[in-house]
Order: structure tokens, then sequence, then C-alpha cells
């Protein structure tokens, strides 16, 4: 029955997604693991972004930190984190924003800074990093994140990063360049905004997922596509350069990945 | 004072109250300079960082500083900063102000401190609540398109400290990978400190490189291994083992407080320092036999 986790599942889903033409900013976690993937896989050509100025990375085991040497050893280029996010971001040249976050709602708008209130928070959570930008101008973001009623939140207690805000064309008229949250990868299934009120609308369930399982794993009361398909189980090679990338970044590193 | 010991720069160039940057993104953290700072007893500092990561969570968790300026506070790849969620969400061991940002207006600020210009502008925090939550936040149209914009105070701090490779005997710094956000902190700082890991004759830089003339610093000391547990490209590797088991031992007041009293309060130096985490081996906190160790607890 478990030949997979439920992590391997959506890191693979989400590596899917990528493809060779890409520009992707990525961030480290999730993001990077599934990006890494698509990298071994399918997507060799693909071009991976870190903030901290390394374009074109192309690690051989995942990064720790953002700004590991090795994403500069094996970059086409390695630039300041000023030009990073003027040149690159804001000039528009990523195609995909990858993040992961710690909350999300159903217009996929992201939390990464507080549980609670701001000024007192009950859970002080790291910050936005590049996140805001990345949102706003990449040409269009990827989140991956476990889905649990603590993560699909009906309002979160604070916006980070903008996803479609309040739905419909708010995110057209706020100023933002890129299109926002294209699709949501979770331990579940993917989901996709709706087209005209953008509330994210579960359109794949992974291999002996069901929609019972994401609507208790929602705070909201989640959308369902009327024609949702079944992600394919991950092949054997798949698994196989996953499960080789996670063995040599766990040698590197002297542990276990963070994504797990 | 061009070139200097680490112990005379910090004492000389960085005042209690002062507004200090410690910068390096992940690569080239000043550790050094952070520990020296502590060990002087420095106070009341309104400390500045794009990523306020072990180093800064020593310093929160010791007291030192009043507020922090910062746009991601966390340990990379492993989770939490237990001292700096303490002091947001307990106050302790003091209440700190908090002053956010995102990491493209923190690198805008630094570049609008380095040019001398008042405020920096970005197409930033579109949809996001940062800018309820920060003064220092507003937006401006466009004179040219009517498009609305982010603008920020520009950074100047009063000491901009950063960690690099190398150093010639006058002074000159070259540094090279991941260069983050130091050249535009030091030239937007008032003052200057560049520790590095080696002084030579000659830099034999390359055309384009990285560079920073002596005379836009106040002072250059030269710490091997400065950067501990971060890297120094060319040099050595980050030691991720520390980063690990930083969690284990900043997650209790009394643990971090006594590992700080012996680590650093009780050293001499930071070459002090480091042995005196060789001596403190099973913990491995140097990534001796991280492998086994920590693949055992996890």
């Amino acid at each position: 029955m478990h030949e997979w986790t439920p992590t391997e599942m959506m890191t693979v889903a989400a590596a899917r997604l990528l493809h060779d033409e890409c520009v992707c900013f990525v961030g480290i976690g999730l993001p990077s693991a599934a990006a890494n993937l698509a990298r071994a896989l399918h997507a060799p050509e693909i071009v991976l972004i870190y903030e901290s100025g390394t374009i074109g990375a192309k690690p051989s085991v995942l990064p720790l930190s953002i700004g590991d040497g090795e994403l500069a050893d094996t970059a086409d280029a390695v630039v300041s984190v000023p030009e990073i996010f003027r040149y690159w971001l804001q000039g528009g040249r990523i195609h995909v924003g990858f993040l992961g976050a710690a909350q999300i709602d159903r217009f996929a708008n992201i939390n990464t800074t507080v549980v609670g209130d701001y000024e007192h928070p009950s859970v002080r959570l790291p910050g936005a990093g590049g996140a805001p930008e990345i949102a706003s101008s990449a040409g269009e973001v990827f989140v991956i994140i476990k889905q649990s009623v603590r993560t699909f939140r009906e309002r979160l207690p604070f916006i980070t990063s903008a996803g479609y805000l309040g739905g419909f064309d708010e995110r057209e008229r706020s100023g933002a360049r890129g299109r926002g949250p294209t699709v949501v990868i979770t331990d579940i299934g993917v989901l996709r905004p709706d087209p005209v009120s953008k509330e994210l609308t579960l359109v794949a369930l992974h291999p002996g997922a069901t929609v019972e399982q994401a609507r208790v794993a929602t705070e909201w009361y989640l959308r369902v596509a009327d024609d949702v398909v079944r992600t394919p189980a991950p092949t054997d090679a798949e698994l196989g350069a996953l499960r080789a990338l996670r063995a040599r970044t766990a040698q590197a590193h002297g542990v276990a990945v963070a994504d797990e | 004072m061009k070139i200097a010991t680490l112990r005379d720069a910090i004492a000389g160039l960085v005042h209690d109250g002062d507004t200090v940057a410690l910068e390096g993104f992940t690569h080239l953290i000043p550790f050094a300079a952070g520990h020296e700072i502590l060990r002087q007893g420095k106070k009341d500092l309104e400390l500045v960082r794009m990523t306020p990561d072990v180093i800064y969570d020593q310093m929160i968790g010791m007291g030192c500083a009043r507020s922090l300026v910062f746009s991601w506070g966390g340990n990379p790849g492993v989770g939490s900063l237990h001292r700096f969620r303490d002091a947001v969400e307990h106050a302790w061991p003091r209440p700190l102000a908090l002053h956010e940002h995102s990491h493209a207006d923190m690198a805008a600020r630094y570049e609008a401190g380095a040019s001398g210009l008042p405020f920096a502008m970005l197409r930033g925090y579109v949809g996001s609540d940062l800018p309820k939550h920060n003064d220092n936040i507003k937006f401006i149209t466009c004179p040219f398109t009517g498009e609305t914009l982010a603008a920020t105070q520009a950074l100047r701090p009063d000491v901009s400290i950063v960690h690099a490779q190398k150093a010639d005997r006058r002074g000159n710094v070259l540094l090279w990978g991941v260069i983050g956000v130091q050249r535009e902190a030091v030239l937007a700082a008032k003052r200057a400190i560049v520790t590095v890991e080696e002084i030579v004759d000659e830099l034999n830089a390359p055309m384009n490189a990285a560079i920073l003339p002596a005379w836009t610093l106040s002072a250059v000391a030269h710490v091997p291994r400065g950067a501990h547990p971060s890297y120094a490209h060319g040099y050595y590797e980050r030691d991720n083992a520390f980063f690990r088991a930083w969690d284990a031992i900043s997650r209790d007041r009394a643990t971090f407080e006594e590992w700080m009293q012996r680590h650093v309060l009780s050293t001499e130096d930071f070459a002090e320092f480091y042995a005196s985490l060789s001596a403190a081996a099973p913990a491995g906190l140097r990534g001796a036999s991280p492998v086994r160790r920590l693949g055992a607890a996890s």
C-alpha cells in the first residue's frame, strides 16, 4: 500500500509541472526538492534561480540554506542580492515563482509571518523573505504546502504575500504583474483557482486520497471540480531519482533533508 | 586604525545604542564580530540584518538588542529561531521592537543608503499586510506612468560589519561567491568593519571583482574562520550540523545561557571560542561526525 510517502507524491506531482523552458525562482525546502527532481528527470535545461543570487544553479544535492556553496559552485552566474531582486525578479525574467507557505486561504493568499495578532503573536513565523515580490512579479506562482486544517485557513491572521486577495479581479486591480498562484500542490491533491472567482478548487487527487479527506483537511468548505482526476502514481524512475537525490543530500549534510 | 584587532575595532567603532548591521546572506556571516560585541557588553543596539539567523538569535537572546530590522528570521533549513521567538512572543530577556520588511525591500534600502538617496523604491508589497505594521513602508505614484510603487526609507547604519575572504596589507578587501548585500551594507554605513580569512600581499583580484577599497572601511581585522559556523567560499564549508544542533541549544533559556557563557563570554576571542567547540565534542558541534550523531537522533 505505502510504496511512497505523501511527501514523495507531492514532490513528484510538483516536479511534473516544471519543464525545460522554465526560468524558476525557487524557495528552499519542498520547492527546491521538486525543482531539482524535475531537473534530474524531464527538465535538465530548467533554469533555477535562488534568491541568494545564484542564477542557473545545478546542485547535485539539495541545499540546506538558500545560499549554500553548492548553489554558487554550480551556477551560471552569481549576482548580488539587490541585483537578483531588481533585474531578474522585478525585471520580469522569472516564469515561475515556486513558494512554500505556513498557511494559505481559499484565494491562495499566503501567510509566513505570524499566527495570532501581529503585535502579540502566539507563534512568530520567519517572515516574508523574498515571497511578497516573488508572488507579485513572477509570471505565475506555484505553491507547495501540506494540507491540514492548520494550514488551509478560512481567514489568515496575516497576508504576507498576495494570491488573489478577495478573489475575482481583485488581484488584477492590485497592480500585481504576474498571474498569481496558478496551482497549489499538496500531499492530498492539486488545486487550481476557479477561472472567474479565483477560489481554489480541487482538480486532482493523489492515489488513495479522497474528496472527504481533502475537505476534512481544509478549514473552509472546499470546492471540488466536477471532473476531479487521479494523479498518476509516481513511476519507478521518479521515485528512484527523488530517493537518490535525498540520499545524496543526506550524505552531504549528515542528516535527512528538511522537507520530510 | 585600518588593520586592527577585532577587539579594538568593536571597542572603538560600535557604541551602545548604535544601529548595527551584520550582513552576509548565509555565506560569510560575521559570527566572530557578533561574539565580540557580546563579550564587550554592548547594549541597546538596533540590529539590522536581512536574515537574522543564528548569530542574531545569540545576540537577541543575550539581550543586547532593543530592536530588529529584518526580512526573514529563521534557522535556514532547520526551523525557528527560538531566542528570537521568545523575545517577540514573551519579551524575554527584554522586549524587542520589530521593523519588518521583505528581502527585495531591504536590499533596495541598503542600495538607497549607499547611493545617498533618501528612500528606496520597488514594485513591492502588493496586497501584503506588512505595510500596515511598518510606518517605514509607504506608497508613491510614479510621476511618469501613474503606477503605484512602494517607497521605504534608506538604510544608513551607524556601523556595518561583514566578513570577507581576503584583504591586502593596506586594507583593500576582496570577497566572492554569494556576496549578498555586503557591498551595499558597507557603503551605506557611517562606519564599516570587515573581518577577513587572511591578509595577503596582493589580492590578485580579477577585473570587476567585488572589492571594498580600504578607504571605504574603518577597520579590517584578521579573524580566520570568523564566519564559522557559516562558510567562507574557498576556505571552509557551512557547518550544517551546528545549525541543526543550535535548535536544541537555543530551545531552553537556561541551556542557551549556559552555552553562551561557556563558549562565548568565557572565551577570550574567536580562536578560543572555536577551540572550545572542539573541546565540547560529543556534541560534534563542528560537524566532526555529524552523519552518525544527528542521523541517529532523527
